[in-house]
């Protein structure tokens, strides 16, 4: 393979990312890092809404990530810069917002790769409890995991995510065996729907509330876009590897909540930490047990891999950029990643992991994914009004301009109030993360940032500038 | 004379400070509350005076549920009964709203500065 080398503005050369991934690898970046929303977490806005409030919050949010397609399909496929949503406010709202977004991936993908640990620990411990030992610390394990992940990561992307195709391939299947083997065409054999579901046990605030853990069914398939750098062919890879992996998705998701709702009472599911595996339990079928166990074991491992991935891409691109400091902008002279950026977030995963808090290490990923939801909007109005239709290239004009930008930006709102029901403290102190590392960037670290280099898109100067 | 701006290098000793003060942020804005029990949901128990399937308001099939995960109605109970309390503190809610709003307003109005240094730079000199 051929170096790729690039100028930086010190008029050096600079060691680029190796460009061998293709639509697959973008499939099970986007799926490796979602498929473990199906296997834990979702299931927490069963808790906070009941069984149908969880199925409503499914639809409302999968709407919301319609909104969140059609406008990063419009500026990303204009945007053709590495990095995603923040190359996006790099190029349309400036410094500061970029520096947000990028810690917002950061965040996101850290706090689920956290989640995903603390998962592959406890259903260590809960299998060794099933076989008679009682007192198993996952925590070896969560070291274990994110360390061998970190590692993979750290030899190179190509071998990363081939890995995470086949152990993403095999999560997914395990979720239709599952569904397959209670036998739904057979209503009161196995599934149980008519005697577990109950009414909405909050009333609709119930509903709204749920929203919150509603966006776990999605969370990160945008992540697709980080790859960017990495991929042969993006204009083809991007889009079809995004679609088809959200139509994975949406299959996953429905058939979870089906056989789930079917086979747990909703305050069991509620607060389950692996409610497939638990639903497998249900059936007295051995094999599915193994299946499942197998399933989120995989689910978790891909999705944390896919983590470590995308966050490192992220950091990595901040300290290109100067925006971190720019010892993490290295890549490394042999395996071609940013192993700096990678090694950087490990001990961030494994202490929130250690806390074993599942719903709140996912509230904080959840939060800094929301946040990056609502900048959206306000870049999808200013990027139509800097350069209005006409007066650049765009790969995709999406329709209906500005309802979807409104539309997302009212669930953000209804999703921040869900979220301060029940988690309004920890939604505080993520604001206030979020303020102090903005002053600190905007006081502080902006002073680096050579200022012309953060637009390399060869468009007009934007309009009212 | 050329208007660039030319950003001064940073010391590896400040590098390794902006680091540390990053991780630090993280663990004490978000880590230190997580594990002191600061955040996470608040909620109400409404535990029956006897406990049992009828009065914890569990049917047949729930039961079957319940037994076959390996719960008693007393081991149950408290899963049962728990609930979030939604009640809406309205000081609380207008101060969260306007922080959310208030960090949105400040990083459009400082990251529109910011972005018109790019502008001129990249267009005007």
């Amino acid at each position: 393979m051929t170096a790729e080398a690039t100028n930086t503005d010190a008029g050096q050369e600079r060691v680029g990312l190796l460009r061998v991934l293709g639509p697959v690898h973008v499939w099970a970046l986007g799926v490796g890092i979602v498929l473990v929303g199906e296997f834990m977490g979702w299931n927490f806005s069963v808790g906070k809404g009941g069984a149908f409030g969880a199925l409503i919050a499914c639809w409302v949010i999968g709407l919301l990530y319609t909104c969140v397609a059609m406008i990063d399909s419009e500026v990303t496929s204009t945007v053709a810069a590495a990095g995603g949503q923040y190359a996006q406010a790099k190029h349309i709202m400036g410094p500061l917002m970029a520096f947000n977004v990028g810690l917002y991936l950061v965040m996101a993908y850290t706090m689920l790769e956290a989640a995903d640990a603390l998962i592959v620990g406890d259903l260590l411990a809960i299998l060794a409890a099933q076989s008679g030992y009682e007192s198993l610390d996952p925590r070896p394990f969560v070291v274990l995991i994110i360390a061998l992940l970190a590692l993979l990561n750290y030899r190179g992307v190509f071998m990363t995510l081939s890995l995470n195709f086949i152990i993403t391939a095999a999560a997914f299947a395990s979720i239709l065996i599952l569904f397959i083997g209670v036998k739904p065409w057979q209503p009161g054999a196995i599934l149980q729907h008519q005697g577990l579901l109950t009414e909405l046990p909050y009333g609709w605030i119930g509903v709204i509330a749920s929203f919150q853990f509603g966006i776990w069914y999605y969370l990160g398939i945008e992540g697709t876009c980080q790859a960017a750098e990495e991929v042969r062919s993006p204009s083809r890879s991007l889009p079809l590897g995004t679609m088809t992996g959200i139509m994975t998705l949406l299959i996953a998701a429905t058939l979870t909540w089906y056989v789930c709702s079917g086979l747990l009472p909703w305050q069991y599911l509620g607060q389950a930490t692996v409610p497939l595996y638990d639903a497998s339990r249900m059936t007295g079928s051995l094999l599915l047990q193994i299946f499942l166990f197998v399933g989120t074991m995989f689910a978790a491992t891909a999705s944390a891999n896919g983590c470590i991935n995308d966050a490192s891409r992220a950091w990595f691109s901040m300290g290109r950029d100067r925006y971190m400091p720019q010892w993490f902008g290295a890549v490394h002279p042999v395996y071609r990643t940013p192993y700096r950026s990678i090694l950087i977030l490990i001990p961030i995963a494994v202490s929130f992991a250690f806390t074993g808090l599942l719903d709140q290490v996912i509230t904080f990923s959840i939060l800094s994914g929301l946040l990056g939801y609502t900048f959206m909007p306000i870049n999808m109005i200013l990027f139509r009004r800097k350069w209005p239709l006409g007066t650049i290239r765009r790969g995709y004009v999406h329709p209906f301009h500005p309802l979807p930008a409104i539309v997302l930006m009212a669930l953000c709102v209804t999703t921040f109030f869900a979220t301060y029901l029940g988690f309004g403290t920890q939604l505080l102190a993520m604001m206030i993360f979020y303020i102090v590392a903005s002053l600190w960037f905007v006081l502080h670290r902006y002073k680096f940032v050579r200022r012309a280099d953060q637009f390399t898109m060869n468009w007009p100067k934007p309009q009212g500038y | 004379m050329s208007n660039k701006y030319e950003p001064p290098t940073q010391s590896g000793l400040g590098q390794v400070f902006d680091s540390v003060f990053l991780l630090a942020l993280v663990y004490v804005a978000l880590f230190i509350p997580l594990v002191l029990g600061l955040t996470g949901a608040g909620g109400t128990d409404n535990m029956p005076e006897v406990v049992n399937w009828e009065t914890l308001e569990q049917n047949a099939v729930m039961q079957a549920q319940w037994e076959e995960l390996g719960y008693t109605a007393e081991t149950a109970a408290e899963l049962i009964t728990h609930r979030f309390d939604y009640t809406i503190d309205p000081l609380m809610l207008i101060l969260t709203g306007a922080v959310i709003l208030g960090y949105f307003i400040f990083m459009v109005k400082a990251s529109d500065k910011e972005y018109r240094d790019v502008i001129r730079e990249k267009f005007d000199s």
